[in-house]
């Protein structure tokens, strides 16, 4: 790739355009993931933690079902942790990483050098792609050869997995990078992200099971994307039959794309008027 | 002032920046030429860094005229950034990467790099080519910085406060790394508050005080400016009093004379560059000859005696 030689300086009008935005995207890509796996924290809290939690919950729950017709402990967990996964993979990352780059400069730093900014969220969006589409990998096998549960069966569920992969982590992006502008510092960055990405996930079904919820919990989860990921993973792995244990007693494909769509729209929106390439306060 | 624009490298007229009430900049004119090493000085918060960082384009002037490479920071583009260096203050980032793995990536930025690993070698980190970022010292952490503001091969450098926090061995490598910039033939503007940093790498140095610039020459002419005043020191009962007079010889005569003989703690000094600047920064900023305050700003308070500078 770095085929450069040392070429005479070159005189000020003579000198070329820079590279464009998509090679220098990917190579931001392959530092990003180098940088994302070399970091013992986000490996533990973020890449390995949906896969430590549903070994926690098949052990703490044994084998038995969710409810009398329920599904197994280990086919309710396996979406819910696949969802868990996808946000935390988007949203934590990002709006932690990108806090703590712009505390330590690494955004100032670029933006002084003529990388295109749109280099940097390819980057960032590269990332996300390659990191969660191995966590799922990882979920599915472990799920799959360990605690006997049936990868999606049809072309159908496998489609329904993509596209709520594909909305939902687009969403969690936007979302994530949007959200970094909230934290003042590096330390309090991940003290302000965690908890929220907790909490959501206690009123989302990812911890509890989503039926089972106090109404007022269902209703406050709905509000937000990680309940309509984890729902929609569910009509993935789960039987047809089980979607009468949903609240609405369907799995609402159609509301779930449109919460989720409407997220990422929103994400968006922030991420135009909020993202920023120096802490607050300084220009 | 009708200067082919080719030759000016940096050229500010006017320059005013306001935080709310305090007015950071105010007012500056300053040109910087092609192939020349030109030093910023002045203490903390004189307004060298918000000068520097206007010219980076990453902060807005309020008013005034800057040109930088023959455009306007402000809407200067990518290939406009490809032409400038920055080595900015604050660096601890990417400490999951390696020296060479910045470098490399970095170099992917620009059209037309210099080849990393040579670059790697002329900020003398070879041996630290395959060491992370987080496990570097402070001056190697720093030469690295260098190293991706030069990476670019850029035409113009900006170098802020790039020494502070280095041991006096680090310093001196460091010097020689700019002198090899300059060399090549890379413009530098560099922002300090060393004046022996100044002294040995500029080829001239503004002095900058309360955001306006106070003093414009060679080092040897700023340093040279009121060589014929010279500072007379001595003991009297136990006190150390200090008078400046342009003629010492017959001060010290008199002295003499008064003690009988020898002149207890006699020194005789003539104002070095750093007395100027001391001198010029302590103008500006109180507006009388009693210059106190600056005095813990700069490189080396220790060998200046304040108490009883005046007259």
């Amino acid at each position: 790739m770095s085929a450069t030689e040392t070429a005479p300086r070159s005189s000020s009008s003579a000198r070329p355009a820079p590279p464009s935005a998509f090679p220098i995207g990917m190579a931001r890509t392959a530092i990003e993931l180098k940088t994302f796996f070399r970091d013992r924290d986000a490996l533990i809290f973020i890449f390995f933690f949906p896969v430590l939690l549903l070994g926690i919950f098949v052990t703490a729950f044994g084998g038995g079902t969710m409810g009398d017709d329920g599904p197994t402990v280990a086919q309710y967990y396996t979406p819910a942790m696949i969802a868990s996964g996808i946000f935390l993979s988007s949203f934590q990352t990002l709006a932690i990483a990108i806090a703590l780059e712009r505390d330590d400069g690494t955004l100032k730093r670029l933006r002084g050098t003529p990388m295109p900014p749109l280099a940097y969220f390819l980057g960032k969006i590269g990332l996300v792609v390659v990191t969660s589409v191995l966590q799922i990998a990882i979920l599915l096998a472990i799920s799959a050869l360990l605690l006997d549960v049936e990868p999606p069966g049809s072309l159908e569920a496998w489609a329904t997995l993509a596209w709520i992969f594909v909305i939902g982590s687009a969403g969690g992006t936007v979302l994530g990078i949007a959200f970094s502008a909230i934290p003042r510092s590096a330390r309090s960055a991940a003290a302000i992200v965690t908890p929220i990405v907790i909490i959501l996930q206690f009123v989302s079904g990812v911890f509890f099971v989503f039926y089972e919820l106090p109404s007022w919990m269902q209703q406050l989860g709905a509000l937000f994307p990680l309940k309509w990921l984890a729902q929609g993973m569910r009509s993935v792995f789960l039987p047809e039959q089980m979607a009468a244990l949903e609240a609405s007693g369907s799995w609402e494909h159609g509301t779930t794309a449109i919460v989720l769509a409407s997220w990422l729209v929103l994400g968006l929106i922030a991420c135009r008027f909020f993202f920023r390439w120096t802490p607050r306060g300084s220009v | 002032m009708t200067s082919p624009a080719a030759d000016l490298v940096v050229s500010i007229k006017g320059l005013v920046k306001r935080y709310g009430d305090h007015v950071a900049v105010d007012g500056l004119d300053l040109d910087i030429s092609r192939g020349e090493v030109f030093a910023l000085l002045g203490p903390n918060g004189a307004g060298k860094t918000t000068t520097v960082e206007i010219l980076e384009g990453h902060r807005n002037a309020d008013s005034g005229a800057v040109r930088v490479l023959g455009d306007d920071p402000r809407t200067a583009g990518q290939t406009w950034r490809s032409r400038i260096g920055i080595v900015a203050q604050t660096s601890k980032e990417s400490p999951e990467l390696t020296v060479r793995e910045l470098v490399r990536h970095f170099a992917k930025y620009y059209p037309t790099p210099r080849d990393p690993d040579e670059v790697i070698g002329l900020v003398g980190l070879d041996e630290k080519s395959d060491v992370r970022a987080a496990k570097l010292s402070g001056g190697q952490r720093r030469r690295l910085d260098v190293a991706l503001g030069v990476v670019g091969d850029p035409e113009l450098l900006f170098l802020d406060e790039p020494t502070t926090g280095f041991d006096p061995e680090a310093r001196r490598q460091f010097w020689r790394l700019v002198r090899d910039l300059r060399a090549g033939g890379t413009t530098i503007l560099l922002t300090t508050h060393y004046l022996d940093e100044a002294e040995q790498l500029a080829d001239r140095v503004g002095i900058i005080a309360r955001g306006r610039l106070v003093a414009l020459d060679t080092p040897a002419k700023l340093g040279g400016r009121s060589a014929h005043v010279a500072r007379v020191t001595w003991e009297d009962g136990g006190t150390t009093r200090q008078e400046r007079t342009i003629t010492p010889t017959r001060l010290v005569t008199d002295l003499a004379a008064r003690h009988g003989g020898e002149v207890p703690g006699l020194q005789i000094r003539r104002p070095t560059l750093e007395d100027t600047y001391l001198d010029l920064i302590g103008h500006a900023s109180a507006g009388t000859d009693a210059v106190a305050p600056p005095v813990a700003e700069v490189a080396r308070p220790a060998d200046t005696e304040r108490e009883g500078a005046t007259r």
